[in-house]
């Protein structure tokens, strides 16, 4: 470890200490915050006694599917964009205005479309999630040096072999950027969702538990989220480096 | 085309045009592109005439910009010219030929693998065996000076070992073709010296034609059978010269008067096309 991630965690460890003392002391009354310590002993209880392991399912299923849907589907539409120049350079002014849109009004759509459940969830973090994919995808594809593809040539691949050969390992590292994105949408995408308007999953079991004044559930279930999203983040960008590593000196 | 030679290379000429095939024969072949800013098209290169023998080594000499890498493209089947055909083996082709190999001016390496698996890509495609692959890699690794560094990857090599991966990689896949693009561009003038013994070498054991586009007056000297000066944009063939070196030949023929000679006729013709491209600019 570095001397700069060192440092990082004694800032986080300094900041959940202060939230701490601050809660222990009253300064921050018990009705409004509970101490972090004791978000986190509630949330090792909840986990054992399982009491919300249907909603978590619910959940980090419906994130699951997203983001492999919005990944693989943007990929794909990404090449297909990136093959039609013309198209492409009338599509590129809205997707790059797209994330000024914001997603959730069509919310109300999807329900009457999909019902309440898993479908409209997962269509609002897909379309939430998807264009971050299909714009570094096309980066990628634009990034790959012109000679890259002359060799696949001079070595007679077939246009599917060159896109699986040659155009995905180079463009990886881009496409990485976008997986991230997709993966940090999907999260957003579903846990809000079920924040307005489902009858399961984390969301909506913060949603409930703040309705009825159960803050110990409450923070306990962010405490999860924050969690499961920093380990993802992690877990992910350990990849990234190690796919970077390679091609730097 | 034949050219008046000097001294005592007309015996061994002699020789090497009777045993001369036809290999790849370029009929008047053209390559225009459109002008970025206009729009309207322009000439990169020829009408250009020319039959590259079985077993030759050429090399193309010109200023820059006069359309060698686009000769190449043309000659390699990866781009179609204008007008006119290419013909290699007796085929017009359309697309690159099997039996043909290129080395590319720009770094060609793949960025995502050792330089072992560089240089073994092409060959695991082609559906060589395994131990095959292993021996002939092995070879190249060796030949291109890169057996310590095959578990590295293009990104912790400099560029003239980058450049060398890239030859490795071509040169395994044993073309009966070879073109190269300025590939020992990116090394210094020794290491420079003595890859070209080691490209002779390597010609004479596996028979190939070799195209060599270098900006090297005295590397074009020194390797080939016969020169190619080209002219100022669009390229055109304005001389061709004959060196009249024996097939077993290595750099110390440049301590020879005829090299001296070679080189000065090369630098008569290159010198009044480069002044009309710097002057073009001015
Ligand atoms: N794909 C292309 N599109 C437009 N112009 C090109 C293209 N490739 C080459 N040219 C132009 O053709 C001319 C010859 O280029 P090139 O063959 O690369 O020259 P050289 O290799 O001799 O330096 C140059 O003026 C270059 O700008
Ligand atoms: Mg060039």
């Amino acid at each position: 470890m570095n001397i700069e991630s060192v440092l990082r965690s004694l800032l986080v460890a300094a900041f959940i200490g202060l939230i701490e003392w601050l809660c222990r002391t009253h300064v921050i009354p018990p009705m409004v915050l509970i101490p972090p310590s004791q978000m986190l002993m509630h949330l090792l209880s909840l986990v054992s006694t399982g009491q919300y392991s249907q909603d978590i399912l619910f959940s980090f299923g419906n994130i699951v599917v997203s983001a492999f849907v919005a990944i693989i589907s943007g990929f794909f539409i990404g090449l297909a964009v990136h093959s039609m120049p013309r198209f492409r350079a009338a599509l590129e002014p809205l997707l790059a205005s797209y994330y000024a849109v914001p997603t959730f009004i069509f919310y109300p759509v999807f329900i009457v479309v999909f019902g309440v459940g898993h479908g409209s969830i997962i269509a609002i973090a897909v379309l939430l999630a998807i264009v971050a994919m299909i714009t570094a995808t096309l980066t990628g594809l634009d990034r790959i040096p012109n000679v890259l593809r002359k060799s696949a040539a001079v070595m007679r691949m077939s246009r599917l072999q060159t896109a699986w050969r040659i155009q995905l390992p180079a463009a990886l590292p881009y496409l990485f950027g976008g997986v991230k994105l997709a993966v940090a949408y999907s999260f957003i995408g579903v846990i809000a969702s079920e924040f307005i308007l489902s009858g399961s999953g984390i969301g909506y079991a913060i949603a409930f538990a703040y309705n009825n004044f159960e803050s110990d559930n409450m923070y306990a279930l962010m405490l999860l989220v924050l969690i499961s999203v920093t380990l993802i983040n992690a877990a992910l960008n350990f990849f990234d480096r190690r796919l970077q590593a390679r091609r730097q000196r | 085309m034949t050219f008046a030679l000097k001294g005592g290379a007309v015996e061994t000429l002699r020789v090497a045009v009777e045993s001369r095939t036809p290999h790849v024969t370029l009929s008047q072949v053209t390559r225009s592109f459109k002008k970025a800013s206009t729009r309207e098209m322009f000439a990169a290169l020829g009408p250009i005439d020319l039959t590259l023998n079985k077993g030759e080594f050429f090399s193309v000499v010109g200023p820059s910009g006069c359309g060698k890498s686009t000769l190449m493209d043309v000659l390699s089947g990866l781009a179609r010219p204008t007008s006119g055909q290419v013909m290699f083996e007796g085929k017009v082709i359309s697309s690159v030929p099997d039996g043909v190999g290129v080395v590319f001016q720009e770094d060609a390496s793949f960025p995502w693998l050792t330089v072992r698996d560089n240089i073994a890509f092409g060959l695991r495609r082609s559906g060589v065996d395994g131990p095959e692959v292993e021996r002939r890699v092995a070879y190249a690794l060796g030949f291109m000076g890169l057996r310590d560094f095959a578990g590295a990857y293009p990104a912790q090599l400099s560029g003239g070992m980058r450049q060398r991966v890239c030859i490795a990689r071509t040169l395994v896949m044993q073309p009966r073709l070879i073109l190269m693009d300025e590939p020992f561009g990116a090394l210094d003038q020794q290491t420079r010296l003595l890859m070209g013994d080691e490209l002779l070498r390597l010609w004479r054991e596996t028979n190939a034609t070799v195209l060599l586009i270098t900006h090297a007056l005295d590397e074009a000297a020194m390797l080939s059978d016969r020169v190619g000066v080209m002219s100022s944009r669009p390229g055109l063939f304005i001389d061709l010269v004959e060196t009249g070196w024996e097939r077993d030949r290595d750099s110390r023929v440049v301590s020879t008067p005829r090299f001296g000679e070679i080189n000065a006729r090369l630098w008569d013709k290159l010198r009044v096309e480069t002044m009309k491209v710097m002057g073009a600019q001015h």
